[in-house]
């Protein structure tokens, strides 16, 4: 176990636990973000450069600073470790410099992309940017790519984050015709004479892509992600687990995907035939709304109905408790 | 006259050929160290010589070894970096090409020293008549035996292959090149872990430039403690420098770290000045990474010293008044050189070379090229100098590996020391963006 201080809290993790893991523990407004790392994606992480992070103290043995800042998601912990990241401006800084970087060559369509409002980019820049550029130049843009029917890519709104290549790489069997081709700013996500990728599991590269690059063939443009409401399923799969969650605007499933947790991170990986081809309520079992991030625009309108929830509950009037237990809210659907 | 430790037999003819290259002391080397030396003393003596890493970042090349990670049972790799494709960078290339065994045998008493059974030679992919060199010469070096099982009847055995890269800069990166060496798309790794733990093959690896395993022979063979008598302080040795730019006898000279930059450029042993008699204006001392210096910097330290090539000499005064001895890339500029543009072609370059891994990098290099070139043609206005400089800011340091520093150095050391030319390119747009166009003190064209 390594004890280590990150902005003046204590955590004790693992060895081998990265800074940004060990951070999460700790969970909160402390936590870096992250565009490119990928827990479940083994090798994800170190290129985006947002979690950079100082380190002030290496470990106990050698308390010497750390010359560079360092990108925590990748970085392990050693004992007796310091950690600086909100505590520290030059932090605050970079990463103010890493949101322009990241969106001098991107179109800036969120009136158009189905990604706008569960992106991020969009929450990345809007949390940690600057709201002018001066960048002047030309952006830098591609032709819309089709990836089997069923998925396309869109490279001009890519951040090259790799996770679907690892996606790619890890999840789906088969050849591997997906990597990236090219290089610096004319690097793209390739699959290799626009090869379909006709695994099972690849509809989950629209679920890693942090921004609107890879979409959902079969949601583009029906609705504002905002304007649907997620709702926990699960479904006998003979390939997957099942567990799904299910995006309804009024009585339609517009989509499915897979569940995340709260660093938007997939938990399990579904199948397409889950994703893509299951699109009737009576297809799935209904266990209730997903909860989303109540920073999220989508909980802006309050699809989600007041959860059992310790603190909330505890100051309602007997009565409304009565009423509450007698008809609990996540019976939605059926 | 300065000792030539590595390139005095450079120009006997045939000394490619493993007979006449014996005939003039070679592999001396290889014999000394596998009959008479442990491992442990061979890697002593290059810590006594205070041998520097040769490919630009001075890293001492015995401390390097002493690092490697020795765990039981899994082979450990040397690895030489050929893949030299820095811009004003070109001592490797005429090393290998002209004395391919001496290489060769540095690798042997390098591998031999590191316990390493397997060591590759990265080369640049570009570099193909020298491959083909090389490997006549490994050949010729298997058939007499100082490669292959039971190397001089030693017990220890030694492979070595010879392996191109694709013709990629950023494969010059040690983990770069590393991933190249695999078969993978050559992007640099993550650090930590290090090479030294987890190189090749996730195996302990120690990744060398050609001049610093070039220089292994000679320090096996003198002594590490006659080796450290040349140069000054923590600069041993030799360094092949390779001027070019506007100077009367641009080429690659070895010399004893510790000689004057005056005298390198100007005496007849040397460059010989600054062609057709004119003016010398900045010089890029260790490779187009490296800041540039005006004439005044790179001739006299800020203190008023005489600036001397060795590695503290040339960084005294950090990167406000100082640069890099770096890989010994030596760029002369005459007066009739506009900084603007040979910034924004350095900025081209690096923009070309980034690997589009992290975003710093991949996005900051193509900004800076396009404002430079904006610049440069005539377009720019007065805000894009610092923004130059800010971008510069906002890469350095943020990036996976060094090309984020190395585009960001040159960009950020010519608006330091040259900004009267960046202003004048707004100022004076129209007639700074004509062909050949160079400001002049009193706003003359040439």
């Amino acid at each position: 176990m390594a004890k280590i201080t990150f902005d003046g809290i204590e955590v004790e993790v693992p060895d081998g636990t990265t800074i940004l893991n060990a951070a999460r523990q700790i969970g909160g407004s402390i936590v870096p973000p992250a565009m490119c790392y990928y827990t479940p994606l083994k090798g994800s992480g170190g290129k985006c450069r947002a979690c950079l992070v100082r380190v002030a103290a290496g470990s106990a043995k050698d308390p010497r600073p750390m010359p560079k800042l360092v990108a925590s998601c990748v970085t392990p912990v050693q004992d007796g470790m310091i950690v600086e990241n909100t505590t520290n401006p030059q932090v605050l800084d970079v990463r103010k410099g890493i949101v322009e970087m990241l969106l001098i060559n991107h179109p800036l369509d969120c009136p158009v992309c189905d990604q706008a409002g569960e992106c991020d980019l969009q929450n990345f820049a809007f949390e940690h940017g600057v709201s002018t550029t001066r960048y002047q130049e030309e952006r830098r843009t591609f032709e819309k790519i089709d990836i089997g029917p069923l998925i396309q890519l869109h490279m001009t709104r890519c951040i090259l984050c790799y996770r679907c290549v690892y996606t790619a790489d890890q999840i789906v069997k088969g050849d591997r015709n997906h990597g990236v081709l090219g290089r610096g700013d004319a690097a793209e996500i390739g699959t290799y004479i626009e090869n379909i990728i006709d695994d099972d599991f690849s509809g989950n590269v629209i679920d890693v892509c942090p921004v609107g690059a890879l979409t959902d063939k079969t949601f583009r443009f029906k609705s504002r992600v905002w304007f649907t409401k997620p709702v926990n399923a699960h479904r006998d799969c003979p390939k997957c687990s099942g567990n799904v969650v299910l995006w309804y605007k009024g009585n339609d499933v517009l989509r499915t995907t897979a569940r995340k947790d709260q660093y938007g991170e997939v938990k399990e990986w579904i199948c397409n035939e889950c994703r893509f081809e299951k699109k009737e309520t009576s297809d799935w079992t209904i266990e209730g709304p997903a909860h989303i991030d109540r920073s999220s625009v989508i909980s802006a309108n309050h699809y989600e109905l007041p959860v059992l929830n310790q603190s909330v509950v505890a100051d309602l009037p007997a009565s409304t408790q009565r009423e509450l237990e007698k008809n609990p809210p996540l019976k939605l659907g059926n | 006259m300065g000792r030539k430790l590595l390139t005095e037999h450079i120009n006997v003819e045939g000394i490619d050929t493993l007979e006449v290259y014996r005939k003039h002391g070679g592999y001396r080397s290889v014999e000394k160290a596998l009959k008479t030396m442990t491992p442990d003393e061979v890697v002593e003596e290059v810590k006594k010589s205070g041998l520097r890493g040769r490919g630009g970042a001075g890293f001492p090349t015995g401390m390097k070894w002493s690092f490697l990670a020795k765990p039981e049972g899994v082979p450990r790799y040397l690895v030489c970096n050929a893949d030299e494709s820095e811009p004003g960078t070109f001592k490797d290339r005429q090393l290998m090409s002209k004395l391919p065994h001496l290489l060769i045998e540095g690798m042997i008493t390098g591998s031999y020293a590191l316990g390493a059974n397997t060591s590759y030679i990265y080369i640049r992919g570009e570099l193909l008549y020298v491959l083909r060199i090389l490997e006549k010469a490994i050949a010729e070096a298997y058939a007499a035996g100082f490669l292959g099982k039971n190397i001089l009847g030693s017990g220890y055995d030694l492979d070595l292959f010879v392996h191109p890269g694709g013709g990629a800069y950023i494969c010059g990166e040690e983990t770069a090149l590393l991933e190249s060496l695999e078969g993978k798309r050559g992007n640099p790794r993550n650090k930590p872990p290090f090479p030294a733990v987890q190189g090749l093959y996730a195996r302990p690896t120690v990744v060398n430039n050609v001049e610093s395993i070039a220089a292994v022979p000679v320090i096996v063979n003198e002594g590490g403690d006659e080796y450290a008598k040349i140069g000054v302080g923590r600069s041993t040795g030799t360094k092949l420098i390779s001027a070019c730019g506007h100077l009367n006898k641009p080429g690659i000279y070895e010399i004893e770290l510790g000689l004057p930059v005056e005298e390198f450029i100007y005496s007849d042993e040397y460059c010989g000045g600054i062609w057709k008699g004119r003016e010398l204006k900045a010089v890029v001392a260790g490779g187009s990474s490296v800041p540039i210096l005006p004439k005044e910097l790179i001739l006299k330290t800020a203190a008023g010293e005489n600036r001397l090539m060795t590695y503290e000499s040339l960084s005294d005064g950090g990167f406000v008044t100082g640069t890099m001895l770096g890989s010994g890339g030596f760029i002369a500029m005459d007066e009739t050189t506009c900084i603007v543009r040979n910034t924004w072609n350095f900025s081209r370059f690096y923009h070309h070379e980034s690997c589009g891994q992290c975003s710093p990098c991949r996005e900051g290099t193509g900004w800076m090229e396009k404002v430079l070139h904006r610049l440069e043609h005539g377009h720019g206005h007065m805000e894009d100098i610092d923004l130059l400089v800010s971008v510069a800011k906002q890469i350095e340091g943020n990036t996976i590996c060094p090309l984020g520093e190395a585009a960001a150095w040159p960009v950020a050391a010519a608006v330091r020391h040259f900004r009267h030319e960046f202003e004048w390119h707004v100022t004076h747009a129209k007639e700074a963006a004509q062909p050949g166009a160079v400001y002049r003190a009193n706003g003359v064209l040439v």
